[in-house]
């Protein structure tokens, strides 16, 4: 694992975009050789989607040859609807960007049959040749995506009914009104995000603080779903100070002593231009 | 990247760097347009999986709803009120001329005439979109003959008539096809409006009350009968009274039937009212407030003497006159010169401004589902505007009719 720890949320936000831009731009991806991405939804990725959206409006970065997987969609709410997650991503991302519309696939919440939407979203992965770098968040509960405290650690892409601690948080983008959050979601599996080549997990704030202790300082957990990737080859947190508050001090001082090897994989920031 | 074809072949084009008015404010957005209409993009995105075909930049300029006119007599030359030969190429000249005020649908408006004028122009006026030879026509709005002498302002008083008699017959007589009209301006106070107002409601036509002397009882009767607009407030009616505040009166009554709204034109070349009294009527009605033009065959054209059906006008820069009087008749201003003049007066944000001349116009004529906004679904007639809100170029169905050329003429 690696643990880059930025200052704030901004310059984690910034050194994580940074990051997927010099992997897509060092695969060179072309037609026929896409980089496949999978994404997250929520608060915590916006200052990255935003970076990455400013190297695109430069010039720099190019999504015409990406692929995007996402991680969720919320069951039964209407694809228009402003909370949904492809709402979300329409105006977060995929509106600023030059991506191929057949190449940004979502989870469809509205299927008639919702397994076999889920079964169809691993063949889709499958037949992209698998995901090239997985970037995801954490919950408070320590769940990467929907995977709530007690999901299968080889799970794969199934219905979830949400925990009440994630209906709570948020519940915050439905007027504060709990009647009216999603209950249910489709979800990619801890297992599906394991058989991406590479993994990268942003964890930005004090409330994370917790989740962050107990995905890499304690065991592996299947109540602590993200803690699952202290397994995987290749997996990188990013993340601010206030993320670090519940971490002992010899865990952050030993990755903080190691910043000048991480910043070598953004620095320098490769640019399409030169190609 | 190519659109999917498997929803339409027409090309997609995405203006993009610009603001657009949208849900009342002008939003960093994209303005997508497909087959005349506005689209939406993220819909486009996820069930057509398609994209844009053309992308423009719009240079961080302005995109507002076309401008609707929905009282202008004339201009460059042209009197809508008089039945020449050429009548039908003279209208054609100056929907294509209004394109460089942004005006992009609009009511051409006769004066108090005889009925022969009427019997004449009219047949001759249709309703038909907008495009490259020039702004669409909503309809005719006839400004009389049915008002008040009191109140004639400069309709010829020879031609003013009543419909005592014969009522809606009568109406129908005077003006011969009701096919093409979509507003009639009349006085409520007239012996048996009420019928008239009902009748052309009825018939969808849009009933304003003008030139008349009547009070609040006999304003809010007529609007309880129909009638939805009050045609250039303050002009041509009795002034604001506190204890019989007349036509005005409207804009705060407690009588207006419930999920219905009064408009009212506004003139606001800075000649026909007063900022003062611009700002009073606008606060206390905010969203009733439609500009209009009321422009006049001298407009767009040189100071001198001019005509307005049957009567002749003095124009001497912005103020126009009946010959040798001191009594307004119409204006030569222009719709985008009163946009902003009434932002500068009132103060009020560019996307009321813009509103007051796109949507509300819209709102009035019912028709707010495919004109006046940004909306999806909308026709796409929209315009580029600077900062200072002129017009640099004029889109009607998503098609560039009119473009401010580089030496800004």
């Amino acid at each position: 694992m690696r643990l880059v720890i930025l200052e704030d949320y901004d310059q984690a936000s910034e050194w994580a975009a940074k990051y997927i831009c010099n992997r897509i731009i060092q695969f060179k991806p072309s037609q026929g050789r896409y980089f496949t991405l999978g994404l997250p939804t929520g608060s915590t990725p916006l200052g990255c989607y935003k970076k990455l959206i400013e190297y695109h409006k430069k010039g720099d970065l190019s999504f015409k040859y990406v692929k995007t997987f996402n991680m969720d969609e919320y069951v039964g709410l209407p694809r228009n609807h402003p909370e949904s997650y492809h709402s979300y991503m329409w105006n977060n991302f995929f509106k600023h960007i030059d991506i191929d519309p057949n190449n940004a696939h979502i989870l469809d919440g509205n299927a008639p049959d919702l397994q076999a939407e889920c079964d169809a979203f691993e063949k889709k992965i499958e037949e992209a040749g698998g995901i090239d770098l997985f970037v995801g968040g954490i919950g408070p509960d320590g769940h990467i995506a929907f995977n709530e405290p007690g999901s299968s650690l080889s799970s794969r892409t199934r219905l979830k009914t949400l925990a009440m601690d994630t209906i709570l948080a948020n519940a915050k983008y439905f007027d504060g009104d709990l009647s009216k959050v999603p209950t249910m979601a489709l979800t990619v599996g801890v297992g599906t995000v394991m058989d991406a080549r590479e993994v990268m997990i942003l964890i930005t704030g004090a409330h994370k603080a917790f989740a962050l202790y107990k995905a890499i300082e304690e065991g592996v957990n299947h109540m602590w779903t993200v803690s699952a990737f202290q397994q995987h080859p290749r997996t990188i947190f990013v993340c601010d100070e206030d993320a670090t508050l519940e971490l002992r001090v010899k865990t952050v001082k030993y990755f903080k002593g190691l910043m000048h090897v991480h910043n070598k994989l953004v620095d320098p920031l490769y640019s399409m231009k030169e190609n | 990247m190519p659109s999917n074809k498997s929803v339409s072949d027409a090309p997609i084009v995405q203006f993009t760097n610009c603001r657009i008015l949208r849900s009342h404010q002008l939003q960093r957005e994209d303005l997508w347009v497909r087959e005349g209409k506005i689209l939406n993009p993220e819909k486009l995105f996820f069930e057509e999986k398609g994209s844009a075909d053309i992308q423009l930049d719009c240079k961080d300029c302005i995109i507002a709803p076309g401008f609707i006119d929905v009282q202008i007599n004339g201009g460059f030359g042209v009197d809508f009120s008089l039945a020449t030969d050429d009548f039908k190429s003279g209208i054609d000249m100056v929907s294509q001329k209004i394109l460089s005020h942004g005006v992009t649908s609009f009511c051409p408006t006769l004066v108090t005439s005889p009925p022969a004028v009427y019997h004449q122009v009219l047949p001759q006026i249709s309703i038909r979109n907008g495009g490259a030879h020039g702004a669409g026509i909503l309809g005719a709005h006839l400004e009389g003959p049915f008002i008040s002498k009191e109140k004639k302002g400069a309709h010829p008083e020879n031609c003013l008539r009543t419909f005592e008699a014969g009522a809606f017959q009568d109406l129908l007589a005077t003006y011969g096809s009701l096919d093409c009209v979509r507003i009639v301006t009349l006085a409520p106070e007239m012996k048996r409006s009420s019928e008239v107002i009902q009748e052309l409601t009825k018939r969808g036509i849009c009933v304003s009350l003008g030139h008349s002397v009547a009070n609040l009882s006999q304003a809010e009767d007529a609007v309880q009968h129909g009638a939805t607009f009050i045609t250039h407030l303050f002009n041509a009616m009795l002034p604001f009274h506190h204890r019989d505040p007349g036509i005005v009166g409207l804009l705060t009554s407690d009588k207006i039937p419930a999920g219905r709204r009064v408009f009212y034109g506004m003139i606001s070349d800075g000649i026909h009212t007063n900022p003062a009294a611009l700002r009073i009527a606008h606060r206390a009605h905010p969203k009733g407030l439609v500009l209009v033009t009321d422009a006049i065959a001298g407009m767009g054209l040189a100071s001198g003497r001019h005509t307005l059906g049957q009567q002749v006008v003095e124009i001497d820069g912005l103020n126009t006159y009946i010959a040798g009087t001191k009594t307004l008749s119409g204006s030569v201003a222009t719709m985008d010169a009163c946009v902003r003049h009434f932002q500068e007066a009132t103060g009020c944000s560019v996307e009321i401004a813009l509103e007051a001349a796109s949507l509300h116009p819209a709102q009035l004529l019912g028709i707010e589902h495919k004109k006046g906004t940004l909306n999806y679904d909308s026709d796409a007639d929209f315009l580029m505007l600077n900062d200072d809100l002129y017009v640099q170029a004029t889109y009607i169905a998503g098609e560039e009719v009119w473009k401010q050329d580089a030496k800004g003429m």
